[in-house]
């Protein structure tokens, strides 16, 4: 188990265009599950694989353990990876798959076995041995890759979207398998992924790149609802973040924040509150933080019923932005419909607004904003 | 709809397969009846001899050589453009700057009309004007018309006719096995990589079992073409030196054509199906072996 | 793979080497050929003579007499003109045929497209001594119509084998909706695909030409007069009085009609691949 720690890490494709990856820092904290967030382009794949030893970067270091890597191939830097097509070896069977980084650091033959049973036990394949990869299902060739790869008992783990080739329904269950699989072997992982769903749900802490630079390193907890920037802002949550834009100032809040006015405790009377949510749905007032809030009216245009929430997109023409498009995420559990081209009373708890330099898009301390 | 596409399917497949059946069926039966015959160039009937001509053929020295050589030239070769290739395949696999320009070169001796290949070597062989001769006598390894003639001495004369053989089909096969190699994903040896296999151990144990069966096309088309060509042996020895560098498809030339004895030819030239059917049967074992993987 | 510098450089130089050994090893006979189209007799059989340099300067008599006391530019003619016709009947029942076992026909389909295939395995040398028979019966013997019909025996089959790839890498939706907006099967195939397909019908032109090109045997069998011939016969058997052969107008002929054919393959090796990949792996 290690650290790894990235110092000025560059890679420049072509000569003279931006990089993939620009000068980029970071360290993980031993046994973290650290995600490599970012959209398509970001360079977190590049990263990876530098790390990884698959591509040499134009400048800076990468250190595994306290030790520079950089001049040292995959084998050497004591790796482990699982790609995004698994990369089984379609060849050999199960069992010879996960013996293969056994036979090629030179493992004595006797402790093939008691190794590659070991790694099977821990990820529930002992009964899938003797097959050959084409024979599997897609999560039963993830656990595979991941027997794989800890079969050598490596330092590093790295994931390179694991989850992007299995379909919908398959991605949540292995998804926790995952998660439990961390859990139980705590070794220190880098996972590289474009969901941000898959992000939240498994990272300790997240790193947000965009356009090979990094965002934000932060929690779930602070890179949601601390962004640092508009692109993080947006990133994460969907449907993303409404924002508004004056000359100098941006400001930005969440769709499941923006809610009726009636629901914002503790001012609201205790019968209006009851009108719109059933009884037995009455949410606890603290709950829904204290303080200020900005009423905003609403102008419904166009509502989704998903099943647990209603989306509603609209506009604000009571405010300055009348023609900008925003959206709210109402609990199923009010009983209020919301009909197109009617009006409703809306509002904002103020400590709930991001504010963001509008030239930088940069996070900046609160500040009055004018509405009309 | 689905009965009428089936009609349709047929009438447009037909013609082709009448055109085939009766360009090769036909002449396959007729070389089967004639190898029965005393059929001759020149004269129109013929009568069945039952197994004379297979007979006498076995028992002809020529015809022993023949089949030894075929046999011989053909293996010697397909190991030499097996080994070759496959090192020339890797070479060639990333792109560089030129890559096609080499790719043309390289090319040349399997796109160039075989008779035009074989009769520069003759050039080149030649047992006065030889280049190579040139070059042994100049570092002083022959003395001058020392050296020995190269078509006309039977080791040698063999040799060169496998050298021309695997000249020419080292190019179609590197073609073949670069196809696979660009066909394996690109993620498996770096997988190979990250479990610690050295470029030995990636070549051997992941990359050339996973183009088993393209490396069987190769073969198997590779063995086709050396056994059944006569092109070769006809314009660099015709046979020579003393029937020698004979084998099977030129001494069919040889007798059925130069010596007007078709039934005797024909019957030579099916000794050449009993290497194609176990052909046949290990590419549709590969066949079907690419597709269930 | 990375792993330093170092490594990388000395790959890369053993890389150039093995390229450099296998491009001289394949390409130097084509290379002789060009150096004795251009010598001068007197300078090419001296043996003392450094065989690599134009000890006296190059000369244009090889290809004087080439092009002006021998058939060779009527073999070129003969070729060609066996090339083209070839090249419209392999077209003409390949294409209908290939599409037919691409999408019509199903596991029967698969079935006959392997056939057609394996009688690939049945060569030449197999089938022209019957065939020399066949010809004189059917008085095409010494004519180049007997390569014109005899030919596509062997073109069809390659270029079956080579469409039914491309065919089956158009998507059949595009067919199906050719046929929901009014098209027959057949206007489908005649409308669609065809045009859709021409780069991969082109790489069959090429290939079946270079096929056509490259026949010794049937040429040999069944034509014998000079004028008849094709380049591929005529150049080794007919550049020659006698027992003496015109080395240097031979090497020439051998060079001209080489070059040209190995450039156009080059060009389409690529689709040719493409093709090749898809309908054997499918």
């Amino acid at each position: 188990m290690a650290v790894v720690q990235i110092r000025n890490l560059t890679k420049v494709f072509k000569a003279g265009t931006l990089g993939a990856v620009n000068n980029i820092n970071l360290e993980t904290k031993e046994g973290e599950f650290l995600v490599l967030l970012g959209p398509s382009g970001s360079g977190k794949t590049t990263l990876l694989r530098m790390i990884a030893g698959l591509e040499a970067p134009t400048s800076g270091e990468i250190l595994i353990g306290g030790t520079v890597v950089n001049n040292l191939t995959p084998r050497e830097r004591g790796i482990a990876m699982v790609f995004q097509s698994y990369a089984l070896y379609p060849h050999l069977s199960v069992r010879e798959n996960i013996a293969f980084p056994l036979k090629a650091q030179k493992v004595p033959k006797e402790q093939h076995k008691p190794k590659v049973e070991w790694a099977a036990g821990l990820l529930g394949i002992e009964k899938l041995l003797d097959r050959k990869p084409r024979q599997l299902s897609g999560g039963e060739r993830q656990r595979v890759a991941l027997a794989r790869a800890i079969v050598r008992e490596p330092r590093v783990f790295l994931l390179d979207e694991p989850l992007s080739n299995l379909d919908a329904k398959l991605r949540t269950s292995a998804r926790e398998e995952l998660d439990e699989f961390h859990q139980r072997i705590k070794t220190t992982t880098i996972y590289v992924t474009h969901d941000q769903v898959e992000a939240m749900a498994l990272g300790d802490r997240i790193v947000v790149l965009h356009q090979g630079q990094v965002r934000q390193i932060g929690t779930p907890q602070e890179v949601y609802d601390d962004p640092a920037d508009t692109f993080v802002a947006t990133f994460l949550g969907s449907p993303p973040m409404n924002l508004l834009e004056t000359d100098d100032v941006i400001v930005g809040f969440r769709p499941e924040r923006f809610l009726p006015a009636g629901l914002i405790a503790p001012w609201a009377p205790i019968d209006e509150v009851t009108k719109t949510l059933k009884p037995e749905n009455l949410l606890p007032a603290d709950l829904l933080g204290s303080g200020n809030r900005i009423p905003l009216r609403l102008l419904v245009e166009h509502s989704e019923y998903l099943g647990s929430e209603r989306v509603l997109y609209g506009k604000l023409p009571e405010t300055r932005f009348r023609d900008k498009p925003v959206c709210a995420r109402v609990s199923s559990s009010v009983l209020e419909t919301y009909t197109p081209n009617t009006t409703y009373d809306f509002a904002v708890p103020e400590h709930e607004l991001k504010f963001f330099d509008a030239k930088t898009g940069k996070r900046i301390p609160p500040r009055p904003f004018p509405w009309q | 709809m689905a009965v009428d596409d089936r009609k349709v399917g047929v009438f447009m497949f037909l013609p082709a397969v009448a055109y085939i059946g009766l360009l090769i069926g036909a002449p396959l039966l007729l070389a089967v009846l004639y190898a029965f015959s005393d059929a001759r160039i020149g004269t129109m009937g013929f009568h069945f001899v039952g197994l004379e001509n297979f007979r006498s053929i076995l028992q002809s020295p020529s015809f022993r050589a023949a089949l030894r050589n075929s046999v011989v030239f053909t293996i010697s070769a397909q190991i030499i453009v097996i080994v070759a290739s496959s090192i020339l395949s890797i070479a060639l696999e990333p792109a560089f700057h030129g890559r096609w320009f080499v790719r043309l070169l390289i090319l040349l001796p399997w796109v160039a009309p075989i008779s035009l290949g074989a009769i520069g070597w003759k050039w080149i062989l030649d047992s006065i004007y030889s280049v190579i001769t040139w070059v042994l006598v100049w570092a002083h390894i022959f003395k001058p018309y020392g050296a020995p003639m190269w078509l006309g001495e039977p080791t040698l004369a063999m040799a060169s006719v496998v050298l021309v053989h695997s000249w020419r089909l080292i190019p179609f096969s590197t073609v073949i096995m670069l196809a696979g190699r660009t066909s394996i994903p690109k993620e498996i040896p770096e997988a190979a990589a990250i479990d610690g296999a050295g470029f030995w151990r990636t070549e051997f144990l992941i990359n050339i079992p996973m183009m088993m069966p393209i490396i069987s096309v190769a073969v198997l088309f590779g063995t086709i073409f050396t056994f059944t060509d006569m092109t070769v042996v006809y314009i660099l020895t015709a046979g020579g030196p003393f029937d020698s560098t004979q084998v099977l498809p030129s001494l069919a030339f040889a007798t059925g054509i130069q010596g007007s004895d078709l039934a005797a030819g024909a019957a030579i030239s099916l000794f050449l199906v009993p290497v194609l059917i176990l052909i046949a049967y290990f590419m549709l074992r590969a066949a079907h072996r690419a597709e269930v993987a | 793979m990375p792993g330093g510098d170092g490594r990388k450089i000395g790959t890369e130089a053993l890389r150039y080497a093995v390229l450099a050994v296998f491009v001289v090893l394949l390409a130097f006979p084509f290379y002789w050929m060009f150096v004795a189209t251009f010598k001068q007799n007197i300078d090419l059989y001296n043996v003392e003579n450094n065989p690599f340099k134009f000890n006296l300067p190059p000369t244009l008599d090889h290809l004087k007499l080439l092009f002006n006391e021998t058939r060779y530019v009527r073999w070129l003619g003969n070729t060609a003109l066996v090339g083209v016709l070839v090249v419209f009947i392999t077209l003409a029942f390949s294409l209908p045929a290939a599409y037919a076992l691409a999408r019509l026909t199903g596991r029967w389909g698969q079935r006959i497209g392997i056939a057609i295939f394996l009688t690939y395995l049945i060569p030449p040398t197999l089938l022209f001594i019957p065939l020399s028979r066949i010809v004189a019966i059917l008085g095409l013997q010494d004519t180049i119509w007997s390569l014109v019909l005899v030919y596509p025996s062997f073109t069809i089959p390659f270029s079956v084998w080579l469409l039914m790839g491309f065919f089956k890498s158009i998507p059949r939706e595009l067919e199906d909706a050719a046929m929901v907006d009014g098209l027959t099967r057949f206007g489908a195939f005649f409308r669609l695909v065809v045009p859709i397909s021409i780069s991969g019908i082109l790489t069959v032109v090429i290939f079946t030409f270079t096929l056509v090109t490259q026949e010794f045997v049937y040429a040999l069998t069944f034509i014998s007069p000079e004028s008849q011939q094709m380049v591929g016969v005529g150049i080794p058997i007919f550049l020659v009085r006698g027992d003496v052969y015109f080395w240097g107008s031979l090497m020439a002929a051998c060079l001209i009609t080489s070059l040209p054919i190995a450039l156009l393959y080059n060009l389409f090796l690529d689709r040719f691949i493409a093709g090749f990949t898809v309908g054997a792996i499918k």
